[in-house]
């Protein structure tokens, strides 16, 4: 167990380093025909899903259209009705967030899930401290900390300033940071530029593809169009609940996706499955 | 199941394995990246910087202490007698036991407004079992302390189990342990200790010898520059910014010599009342398990965010249950001091002022009403101001209702600072 755990700890550093024996084009992560309804309402209905290492993926959609359901289903919070996911051939289900993240899957929150008057690096070990006989590590975990972030090259002015004096892309930073200290495979981040301003967007979007760089898979989920042309390399549509489309970033058009958010053109065959 | 936890990173085992080892799996590459230098930088900047800026938290109060030695001082100069600063210390201490649990509540963002009556109720029962029942003392004593934790414990559960708010429970329990108390103390109303007691002269009549004194302060000192000094070479070893020599022995110097200083001139007088020295020791052990514990770090979270404390895994319920049980533990030990320090309990132990100044003391000191921001430490800063506005105010012949005033002036003010710096942090963003 402990070596696996190891082994999955750097796997996307070796990625980082030069496309891994594993590489290929093997999704490192998949979701199989995922469906779910509250009530009456199909909020999710026969949805497909990969991720690669290496990629940014867009969701993107209406309000309503079912976006939010599937970062719940992804990071455990929500079981799905039906549906699987397959993790490096296996195919399992995310029974809870704990399976979630031991399967790879990270999820920053919209609400971010900080302590606003705990420091930068008591919020990224927050619930996980490493301790050093009966006491915390302090030492250890800002260590840690530092080399979290330098990755990320994340600009915070000092690990040791209580995170509510941060600005909202330094919250943003630390919150992902945290999510990476886990070492999962795909981090899904919610609506990450919300929230922000101009600066502040271009900030998160920079650290987005830093993360992508570092041999991760991201999943975007956003409804804010320039930010998702500006990092995603595919872009999937989810349109009442279904996948209406999943583009490749660079070849398809503003308005193509628009049209496909909004229904007025017919669904695009996915490039994945073109090249398969 | 045994399948799947195969396939991925185990998240919430092996940290301490395995973060070290994605440490060396990074290796040279990760140190090298932009990032590297970018850590340099922000280390150079920060190393100019106090070494935690947090500690400057309780300027405020220690400046205040000074102001308010200065004026009473210029108006009666018995204020800064040894004499005087000895029975600030005495009164400092059985306040400060009550405040310490007070600041656990407050913490975690909640309020005990019973203090005051629990610790009364537990003066109530050392006397009664010790002198009418004819318990052992020590029994007595676990008895008192027992009960207080087991009331905490029913506002634990009725807080984390009905969500009914803390401040009603508590307000409650208030009126219950006043009744209890009446009832405890019988028809007489008022209890003896006997002076001989080892209670009594605990809290009266042991002080610490002029020796025993010196050699302790010198301790704390020398502990003080070790903890800095193996710090920083740990900070160093792992390519942290640390502190100078110079500043760890500069300031290992000045702390040295202000304990030297004012344990010798408490020693001009009577010294360092043991029940002090008690009452220090509780400060720093909660100081330390608050700082440097996973369950401090869990007190913390849970007043700051609860939402977000919970999704961390912290057992919220537990953190909630602790600091309900040990605050009312801590006022049951406070109060049992206070019956120690005025060998008797009465109807009035615990009451009129008791309740208003140990919950003022711990926001004066330098906790924030509004949870996750404060330290043990404002306990004692916190007493200090309370008991030198009522000692430095009885010397100026000015009687309680100056007194009452003047600390409900403090307290507004320490509230005032308190919100204002809370605004600030939510304001920044
Ligand atoms: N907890 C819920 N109970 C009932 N219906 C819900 C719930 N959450 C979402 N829905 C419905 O499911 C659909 C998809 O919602 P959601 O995933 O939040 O969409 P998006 O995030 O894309 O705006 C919507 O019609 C919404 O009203
Ligand atoms: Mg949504």
């Amino acid at each position: 167990m402990s070596t696996q755990a190891r082994g999955g700890l750097t796997g996307p550093h070796d990625l980082g380093d030069g496309l891994g024996a594993a590489g290929g084009d093997e999704p490192v992560i998949s979701l199989r025909g995922v469906s779910h309804s509250y009530g009456a309402v199909r909020a999710l209905v026969d949805v497909d899903l990969d991720v690669h290492a290496r990629e940014v993926v867009a969701v993107v959609g209406d309000n309503g259209a079912g976006k939010s359901t599937l970062v719940n289903v992804m990071s455990g919070v929500l079981v799905p009705d039906a549906g699987e996911v397959v993790v490096e051939g296996r195919e399992t289900q995310l029974r809870s967030p704990g399976v979630a993240r031991q399967l790879g899957i990270a999820t920053v929150f919209q609400d971010l899930a900080l302590c606003e008057d705990l420091d930068v690096v008591e919020n990224l070990f927050l619930g996980q401290e490493l301790r050093r006989g009966p006491l915390l590590d302090e030492v250890a975990m800002e260590r840690e900390a530092w080399r979290l972030l330098s990755q990320l090259a994340a600009r915070v002015p000092s690990v040791r300033v209580p995170v509510g004096d941060l600005s909202g892309g330094q919250r943003q930073a630390v919150a992902i940071a945290r999510a990476l200290l886990g070492e999962p495979r795909v981090l899904v981040l919610d609506e990450p530029t919300a929230a922000l301003g101009v600066t502040q967007t271009a900030e998160v979007l920079r650290l987005v593809e830093r993360v992508r760089d570092r041999g991760y898979g991201v999943v975007l989920v956003s409804h804010t169009m320039p930010d998702v042309q500006a990092v995603a390399d595919r872009v999937v549509v989810l349109r009442r609940g279904r996948l209406n489309g999943d583009f490749d970033a660079d070849r398809t058009s503003y308005e193509e996706i628009i049209a496909a958010i909004t229904g007025a053109s017919p669904a695009r065959r996915p490039r994945r499955q073109e090249d398969a | 199941m045994s399948t799947r936890a195969g396939g991925g990173p185990e998240v919430s085992t092996d940290r301490s394995t395995t973060v070290p080892g994605g440490v060396r799996g990074v290796g040279g590459a990760g140190r090298a990246a932009p990032g590297g230098s970018s850590r340099g930088a922000d280390a150079r900047a920060w190393a100019g910087a106090p070494w935690r800026e947090r500690e400057l938290g309780s300027l405020p109060v220690v400046g205040a202490l000074v102001v308010l030695a200065l004026v009473f001082q210029a108006f009666n100069s018995n204020f800064l007698s040894s004499d005087n600063l000895v029975n600030l210390t005495l009164q400092s201490a059985t306040t400060g036991v009550i405040t310490l649990g007070v600041v656990l509540v407050l913490l975690v963002g909640q309020i005990d407004l019973s203090v005051g009556a629990v610790s009364g109720l537990a003066a109530a029962v050392v006397a009664v079992g010790f002198v009418q029942e004819g318990w052992p003392l020590w029994a007595a004593v676990l008895a008192a302390v027992a009960l207080g934790a087991a009331v905490g414990a029913g506002y634990g559960w009725l807080f984390t189990r009905l969500g009914v708010p803390s401040f009603v429970i508590t307000l409650a329990g208030l009126l219950v342990c006043v009744g209890l108390q009446v009832r405890v103390l019988g028809a007489t109303g008022s209890i003896n200790l006997p002076y001989e007691s080892w209670l009594v002269r605990f809290s009266q009549q042991v002080f610490l010898a002029p020796a025993t004194a010196y050699a302790l302060a010198a301790l704390v000192a020398v502990g003080y520059g070790v903890t800095r000094w193996t710090g920083r070479r740990r900070r160093l070893a792992a390519e942290l910014s640390a502190p100078g020599l110079v500043s760890i022995a500069v300031r290992t110097g000045l702390l040295a010599a202000a304990l030297l200083l004012v344990t010798w001139y408490l020693n001009q007088n009577r010294g360092i009342g043991a029940m002090f020295a008690f009452f220090l020791l509780l400060v720093g052990m909660t100081d330390l398990l608050l700082r440097r514990t996973r369950w401090g770090r869990s007190v913390r979270a849970v007043g700051s965010n609860v939402v977000s404390a919970r999704r961390a895994g912290y057992a919220v319920r537990r953190v909630y249950m602790s600091c309900f049980m040990a605050c009312t533990a801590l006022a049951a030990l406070g109060g049992v001091l206070s019956a120690g320090r005025l060998a008797a309990a009465n109807q009035g132990t615990g009451g009129s002022d008791t309740n208003l100044t140990a919950i003022a003391a711990a926001v004066i000191g330098g906790t924030s009403l509004f949870g996750g921001r404060g330290s043990a430490w404002s306990a004692v800063l916190g007493a200090f101001v309370i008991h030198s506005i009522s000692s430095g105010l009885t010397l100026l012949n000015l009687d309680a209702s100056i007194r009452y005033i003047v600390t409900g002036v403090v307290l507004a003010l320490a509230v005032t600072i308190d919100a204002l710096s809370r605004r600030r942090a939510t304001a920044v963003r």
